[in-house]
């Protein structure tokens, strides 16, 4: 469990997928302009990064891996069979969300496809191979990360929606502005890598 | 009369033609349709690796080669692709070529595979190749998407290296570290250009940590889209 707890925190705050590895960008920066908005993404990525990433393993392990059930090395398929998962699974969840919650799927609207490009939630996975995490560490990972894009995009929608009414120079509103906000809130998140994840965890247990 | 002038003008179009219209496919997206700082689309992917200007090159080359042949790929099967299953179509296009990449630049050069790590595979989802497919490709004839995938890879990838260029310079003192031209511009030893130890007009210099960081390429980009929208100003957001 204090595993688990470790990589959630770090990956929601320390290892933020936004603010130090700039993935999720296109979205991230296309629907913050409303708070609301961005809550329903943001809710929606953190459960598409939460299944898609056990789910991710599990193909990684026991399919791809020259260890799993076809005994030959197949990662080079490894691009191919994320992104087919994460559609699949995208298109899984807009049809239950359709089903069970119309009220929902009706304020997620469009962006629910569109999660299938965002980058957070491939990169997310690649990140799962590479690092070599386990089963339990890759949904802490997935659940983790989902969490700290979530954070950012709710807070520069913050932001976004105060400094309207501010006095920008005229070239520099709108997108010009965002991705300054974005440079100092990364900057503002560097200084959450004093925190040990470790200290958390046991503090927890 | 005029209809036979037309119809042999159409007659004598060469295979693949390189007129007004195809110049502007490629040097629109080059500054008034810039997919980063225009289009907003692709940033994803990139900005973590221009800090160094030499992977920012391998980068760019990489997105140049899969939109374009995406683009020309996709266009090709524009006919025969169900509405329906367009997305899943599109991804399985460029996914493949992404893959030839990854494993050319694997055996050409690993330490730049090493250094890109994920970021190569992240191509795929990188917005600004479905968005060219999605917006071009799946209307126009093969030859055009292709032209328009060129150019907006081209567009892209001038961003990438500009602001690589900027982040290697102040942050690093050199160019095209890594690489087999590898210059040492400003710092403070005696292999470099400019020796900040023993000259008197640079002895204050030191480098700037700050563009090492991922957040500099943020504060790059802003700055480029603020000088870009001051002389083209039909471009400012007036919401």
């Amino acid at each position: 469990m204090g595993e688990f707890f470790n990589i959630f925190i770090k990956a929601a705050f320390i290892e933020n997928l936004v603010l130090a590895y700039f993935l999720g960008m296109c979205s991230y920066l296309a629907v913050s302009k409303t708070v609301n908005t961005a809550f329903g993404l943001g809710l929606a990525v953190i459960f598409v990064l939460g299944i898609t990433m056990p789910i991710n393993w599990v193909i990684q392990t026991y399919l791809l891996s020259e260890d799993g059930l076809f005994g030959t090395d197949l990662t080079f398929l490894r691009f191919i069979i994320f992104i087919a998962v994460i559609a699949s699974m995208v298109q899984l969840v807009e049809m239950v969300v359709e089903k069970f919650s119309p009220s929902l799927y009706a304020a997620l609207g469009i962006f629910l496809p569109l999660i299938t490009v965002n980058c957070a939630i491939l990169g997310g996975s690649l990140f799962m191979v590479s690092r070599e995490y386990n089963f339990s560490e890759s949904i802490a990972f997935g659940l983790g990360g989902g969490f700290g894009w979530f954070l950012a995009i709710i807070a520069i929608a913050a932001i976004r929606e105060k400094i309207r009414y501010s006095n920008v120079p005229p070239a520099l509103r709108g997108l010009g502005m965002a991705f300054i906000l974005t440079g100092l809130m990364g900057i503002a998140f560097m200084s959450l890598m004093g925190i040990d994840p470790a200290a958390f965890a046991s503090a927890a247990e | 009369m005029a209809e036979t002038a037309v119809k042999e003008k159409v007659t004598r179009e060469p295979m693949l033609p390189f007129g007004k219209k195809e110049r502007k496919l490629i040097t629109d997206p080059l500054n008034d349709n810039n997919p980063i700082t225009v289009q907003v689309l692709g940033i994803c992917s990139a900005l973590a690796v221009t800090s160094l200007v030499y992977p920012s090159v391998v980068m760019a080359i990489a997105v140049v080669f899969v939109i374009g042949f995406s683009s020309l790929f996709t266009s090709m099967l524009r006919n025969y692709i169900p509405k329906q299953v367009r997305m899943i179509v599109q991804l399985v296009i460029i996914a493949s070529l992404v893959t030839v990449v990854e494993l050319t630049l694997r055996y050409l050069n690993y330490p730049v595979y090493k250094q890109l790590s994920v970021y190569i595979g992240l191509i795929i989802t990188n917005c600004i190749v479905m968005g060219r497919l999605e917006a071009f490709s799946m209307a126009n004839k093969p030859w055009r998407s292709f032209l328009d995938g060129i150019g907006n890879g081209l567009g892209y990838g001038l961003i990438l290296i500009a602001v690589g260029v900027v982040r290697e310079i102040f942050g690093k003192g050199t160019l095209f570290a890594g690489s087999p031209i590898e210059l040492k511009i400003i710092g403070p030893t005696a292999g470099y250009l400019i020796n900040t130890t023993d000259n008197a007009f640079f002895g204050w210099y030191v480098n700037n940590n700050l563009m090492v960081l991922p957040a500099a390429a943020m504060f790059i980009i802003g700055i480029f889209i603020w000088i870009q929208r001051s002389y083209n100003t039909k471009l400012v957001d007036v919401s």
